[in-house]
């Protein structure tokens, strides 16, 4: 019996960037669905390990901890002996590593989380997406990639020379928005379409997507 | 004497507040400069270099310079780790796991509706900018949901990541003064009993009070 448990379905974007550490990682754990058509996230059993009702939720031995940052950051520092580094042990290439990640949750994810919603969740659920929103949203995440590129063109991944939690955070995000045509976005900024292109591309990136057909 | 660290950006900025609450918990010596917004002097090219998103507050010391006020929280509490507040982190696996869900719990559920009704009911009404009642209603309808969460953690643990007062429970102090003191929405924390009991609590500590001071008008300064 796995000692890890990840609680959450493969298509909700913060279970794929707790799966895509995981992965990383290599370490050994178990993914327990959770039917969120049939509204078993706000049961009470799933209330006890996250009570915001939200996906996803870890157990790892007694320990149990919610949203998907602090999961990632927890495996990535636990861990640390296995797999891809994912966090730096210095306190300075760490702070910058923080301020990165804290870039993705403050600034990118806000607009690029509304846009898969518009985009593909609203089709999951029967709804239509809804052009103006789209290029409202557009708009505000465009600002956002041109700091993006700025910053890639003086740093290979966003917090320095190697991939790491900041570039991780953003993955599901990315690939769902690859597949929309909000993806000009980062296409047409050369030094974000090859990051897209590399971290895109990791094995363990694409173990996560290998659930998607499962 | 260590070099003052600089802090860029007004007290009166909720981001700003977060740093200076965690630097005074820490009895770390600072130098608050002035950012005026109001002259969009965080736009400019200058400004630009130490913070891309034209935002405050930023931060440097002599060997760094970084900005998004948590980023800038968690290198202070590494940093001065045996200085002033030493429970306000943890390097135990399992206490700083649980402190950082709850700061993650304040970034991704708290402050989209919190800082949203702050800005709609405390700042646009000093910026002359018309109020958008459907925000304030949705914002106040998603903050009630989270704090009926935080009700029944409150319930269980006296702080939210636990026995102690933590970046968790700091990092929601410069939202939630705003609500409590010029806003009417203050009810949404103190009719609640486990809330109300915690945020006076962690409001009523010596380094808050600081933050809230300097937050008031400054008498000019005599040549």
């Amino acid at each position: 019996m796995a000692v890890l448990k990840l609680h959450g379905t493969p298509f909700s974007t913060a279970a794929m960037r707790a799966l895509a550490a995981l992965y990383e990682k290599e370490l050994d754990f178990e993914l327990v669905p959770v039917d969120m058509k049939a509204g078993q996230h706000k049961s009470e059993a799933f209330l006890a390990l996250n009570p915001f009702g939200q996906v996803p939720a870890m157990e790892d031995g007694d320990l149990k901890l919610f949203e998907s940052r602090a999961i990632t950051g927890y495996i990535a520092h636990e861990y640390a002996s296995k797999g891809t580094q994912l966090v730096s042990p210095d306190p300075k290439k760490m702070a910058i590593l923080s301020v990165w990640m804290e870039v993705e949750a403050h600034q990118f994810d806000p607009h690029a989380g509304k846009l898969c919603f518009e985009h593909v969740f609203k089709k999951m659920f029967g709804m239509t997406t809804d052009p103006a929103v789209v290029e409202e949203l557009e708009g505000k995440l465009g600002k956002v990639m041109d700091v993006y590129e700025a910053r890639l063109t003086v740093s290979k991944y966003m917090s320095g020379d190697c991939f790491g939690l900041a570039d991780l955070h953003h993955l599901p995000a990315l690939h769902y928005l690859q597949g929309t045509s909000s993806k000009k976005l980062f296409d047409s900024r050369p030094h974000v379409c090859a990051w897209v292109a590399d971290i895109t591309a990791r094995p363990a990136w694409g173990k996560v997507i290998a659930l998607h057909k499962s | 004497m260590a070099t003052p660290v600089k802090v860029y950006g007004p007290p009166m900025s909720t981001a700003v507040s977060r740093v200076l609450a965690c630097l005074l918990e820490k009895d770390v010596n600072f130098q608050l400069i002035p950012v005026d917004m109001s002259k969009g002097e965080h736009k400019k090219p200058d400004y630009l270099k130490i913070q891309p998103f034209g935002q405050v507050p930023s931060f440097q010391d002599e060997s760094i310079s970084l900005f998004e006020s948590r980023a800038i929280c968690r290198y202070v509490l590494e940093k001065y780790a045996n200085q002033g507040n030493k429970r306000l982190y943890s390097t135990n696996p399992l206490e700083k796991a649980s402190i950082e869900q709850w700061v993650e719990a304040e970034g991704q559920s708290f402050n989209p509706p919190s800082s949203a009704l702050v800005f709609q009911l405390a700042f646009a009404p000093r910026m002359k900018l018309k109020q958008d009642m459907g925000v304030i209603k949705q914002s106040e309808e998603k903050l009630n949901k989270v704090l009926d969460v935080y009700e029944q953690r409150l319930g269980e643990s006296r702080f939210l990541a636990g026995d102690e007062f933590t970046l968790a429970d700091l990092s929601h102090l410069p939202n939630t003064q705003y609500l409590v003191s010029v806003t009417d929405k203050g009810e949404m924390f103190t009719k609640r009993k486990n809330v109300g009991r915690w945020w006076s609590e962690i409001s009523g500590r010596d380094s808050w009070k600081k933050v809230v001071d300097l937050q008031k008008p400054q008498p000019p300064k005599s040549a």
